[in-house]
Parts: structure tokens; C-alpha cells; sequence
């Protein structure tokens, strides 16, 4: 059933591949994010009780959202590395986790800068911020085990089980804020009933959520290249390569 | 599939398994421990499922609504005391002397952080306003008759004594 997918996992065919998808995420990751933010700042209505703060929606929740999308992606990548052994997916999850801790990042700053005004403070220790926040800890854990071996394919098992581990982490940041009472507010965005939330307002929270996993996509792509380069620097083929593009 | 890779595979699936059930049960052993605040029912009649009840004097988070109508303001100072009511019939006064958050609204979920006093009222220390996850443009709330003015303060209540 996968056969098709077996010459992928060679470094060489696994390059070019990304070479040929890069320009393709990173248009359309720009085209969305344009859209959606310059749509969600400058042309959707103002929020009845929150006036124009609530605006932070169109960068924290695609960062929030994406944090966890992220998270999912390099677990199963991990996965896939540590069962199978395919070095080109645990090269992908070691690509994945420092864009993941940069999204989670923005997705906890922002939230707090829109805390202090909204609720009336920067931080407070709810279930739903507290689980975000291991989450960046668990991302800042991959980067560093990863990191701290000499020996890629053993650094990428270590790094790889505590990526697996922390999964059980995303349903409880998912849905904390419906098990427990917190003082964050519950999701806007329904999948299998109405959205909270007026349509000229969430069209371009859409937009910018597909545009961050588009962007997420492109610097890992980014990020996969230069990854594979690294373990592969001895091969013909990215001296050959090194050569055609005139390097010493 | 070959032996050593089902091998590995049964140990990814049972690591897993094993810490799903080991957090679902640290949750479940957890679970009154992670609500960031009691309701007011909870302070009248105990938690429902252990029967504590906050003690006088004890710094408790207590969570639920504005009643409307409920507020008193000073006209002189920053003192305020409003009525807070969940769905289950509890109702718990709190008192606080200092500037309410911006979403604070009669009808609006929040969060009062203080002391319990022997008469039953929470003299708060901080005063969290809970949004909620409707968004819309104030012509909507407008049609739907939601209350949405934010409280005005005069200048001698921003000046009055704490």
C-alpha cells in the first residue's frame, strides 16, 4: 500500500521533493497570511464588548491551533522514525520542533498581552494556559535532547519518544477548557455546529489559521533541507551538488 | 512487516497506552484540584462531590456570574459590591476597591480572587473578567439587546481613597 512512498524516504529523492514544494507553500503561506490579517485588522467589524482587542484572535488562535496541528506532526513523524527507522522522518520531526516552540510562543505572548486589558491580568495558572505552556516545555525538550547527542540516530530515538510521550499532552490542552472550569473562554470555532461568532469575522481567522499551517509547512520544508545537507554532507551527491553551485 | 520492526511497534503503541492511562488517571485522581475556582453554590453547600466547604478567613477563587442589578459603587471611591450567581441557584456577595477589568459588565462571567469574611461575603484582592466565546459586531448585540457599555469612572472616584 506505501509502496510509493519508499523512494521518498532516499535523502536524495527526499531533497528534491522539498526543493520543488518550498516555492509552492511558502506563495500560498504568504497570499493567506496577507489576506487574512490585512482582512482580520483593517476591514472586519469591531467586537461588541471588546472594541477592537479582540483583533489578537487573528494571530493567537492560528498560532495556538497550529501549535498543536505542529506538535501532532512531529510525534508522527517520530513515530514513524522510531518504528519503521526511516531517517528522513526523524530528520522532519527534528526540523518541526524550534518553528513549534516559536508558535507556541507567540500563541502564550499573545494571549497574555490580550489577558492584561481583557480579563485583568498577564498570567494565571487555568488549566488551558498551564497545558499550552508544557507544551512549549515539551517542544524545548525535543530541540534539546535532540541537541545534546554527538550521534544523530540515537539523539533522534531520544528526542523521539519524548515527542510520542507528550502527545497525551494535546487533548488535555484541547479540551481543558471544557473538563475543568478555567478563565479562559471555550473554542469559537465549532467544526460540527455553528461557530460563535459572526461569519465577517471568522472568514479571516479561517484564512490565517490555513495561512499559518502553510507558513509552519514552509519552514519546515526549510529547515528539512538544510537538516538532510547536515547528515548527508559526506554523500557524491551534495558534494556534486555543493560543486554546481560553486562552493569551495 | 518484519519481526523486528512489529517488535517496535507494539513498544511505541504500549508507551502510548501506558502514559494515556497513567494521565487519565492522575487527571481523574486530580480532577476537583484543576477547577480554578469554586461556584457559589460550592461555597454555600460544599463541593459536590467531597462536601468541602471553604472556611472564613481562607483566600478561595470564587467563578460565576454578575447578577443584574446587583451592583453598588461608591460615588466617592473605587469601593464596589456586586451579587455573583451560577446556574445552580448559589449566590455569593463580593466586595473589591480597585479598577474593574475592562470586559466587567453586569451579566458577564468572572473570576474574584480574596478572603472570605464571617459574614459571607468575598472581599476580593483581584477581580478577573471571563469572556465568553461569542464574538459579533455591536450592531448585532445592538439587535440581540446584549448590555455592552464599559464602566465610566468619574474623576473623583479615581481620585478617592483605596
Amino acid at each position: 500500500m506505501w509502496k510509493w512512498l519508499h523512494p521518498y524516504a532516499d535523502p536524495e529523492r527526499a531533497y528534491q521533493l522539498s526543493d520543488k514544494l518550498l516555492p509552492w507553500f511558502t506563495f500560498l503561506a504568504i497570499a493567506f497570511i496577507a489576506t487574512g490579517t490585512v482582512w482580520g485588522l483593517a476591514f472586519a467589524p469591531t467586537d461588541y464588548q471588546q472594541g477592537d482587542s479582540y483583533r489578537i484572535i487573528f494571530i493567537h488562535v492560528p498560532a495556538a491551533s497550529m501549535s498543536m496541528a505542529a506538535y501532532m506532526g512531529m510525534a508522527t513523524a517520530a513515530f514513524i522514525g522510531l518504528v519503521w527507522q526511516i531517517k528522513a522522518a526523524d530528520w522532519t520531526a527534528a526540523a518541526i520542533a524550534p518553528i513549534g516552540a516559536v508558535v507556541t510562543f507567540i500563541a502564550l505572548f499573545t494571549g497574555a498581552s490580550w489577558g492584561k486589558p481583557m480579563w485583568g491580568t498577564w498570567w494565571v495558572w487555568d488549566a488551558r494556559l498551564t497545558s499550552e505552556l508544557v507544551l512549549l516545555f515539551l517542544y524545548l525538550g525535543v530541540i534539546a535532547l535532540y541537541a545534546s547527542f554527538e550521534d544523530k540516530v540515537l539523539a533522534a530515538r531520544a528526542a523521539g519518544i519524548l515527542a510520542i510521550v507528550g502527545v497525551i499532552n494535546i487533548p488535555i490542552i484541547k479540551y481543558s477548557v471544557e473538563w475543568w472550569s478555567s478563565l479562559h473562554q471555550p473554542s469559537t470555532i465549532r467544526i460540527t455546529e455553528k461557530s460563535t461568532m459572526s461569519t465577517d469575522m471568522l472568514y479571516p481567522l479561517l484564512i490565517n489559521i490555513f495561512g499559518f499551517g502553510l507558513m509552519i509547512g514552509a519552514l519546515t520544508l526549510v529547515r528539512f533541507k538544510a537538516e538532510i545537507l547536515a547528515r548527508n554532507a559526506m554523500r557524491p551527491w551534495v558534494r556534486e551538488m555543493a560543486l554546481a553551485r560553486g562552493a569551495k | 512487516m518484519n519481526p523486528r520492526r512489529k517488535k517496535r511497534l507494539a513498544l511505541a503503541v504500549g508507551l502510548i497506552g501506558g502514559v494515556a492511562a497513567v494521565a487519565s488517571l492522575l487527571l481523574y485522581a486530580l480532577n476537583t484540584n484543576l477547577n480554578l475556582f469554586y461556584t457559589p453554590t460550592e461555597i454555600t453547600r460544599g463541593k459536590a462531590d467531597t462536601g468541602v466547604k471553604p472556611e472564613v478567613g481562607q483566600r478561595i477563587r470564587v467563578g460565576g456570574m454578575v447578577t443584574e442589578g446587583s451592583m453598588v459603587r461608591d460615588p466617592n471611591s473605587l469601593h464596589v459590591e456586586f451579587a455573583v450567581h451560577d446556574a445552580g441557584g448559589g449566590s455569593v456577595i463580593v466586595t473589591y476597591d480597585d479598577l474593574l477589568p475592562d470586559l466587567f459588565r453586569e451579566g458577564q462571567g468572572i473570576v474574584a480572587q480574596g478572603v472570605l469574611t464571617a459574614d459571607g461575603k468575598l472581599e476580593a484582592s483581584e477581580v478577573l473578567a471571563k469572556h465568553d466565546e461569542n464574538y459579533m459586531p455591536p450592531e448585532v448585540a445592538e439587535a440581540m439587546g446584549k448590555n455592552h457599555e464599559k464602566l465610566q469612572y468619574s474623576e473623583e472616584q479615581k481620585g478617592g481613597s483605596r
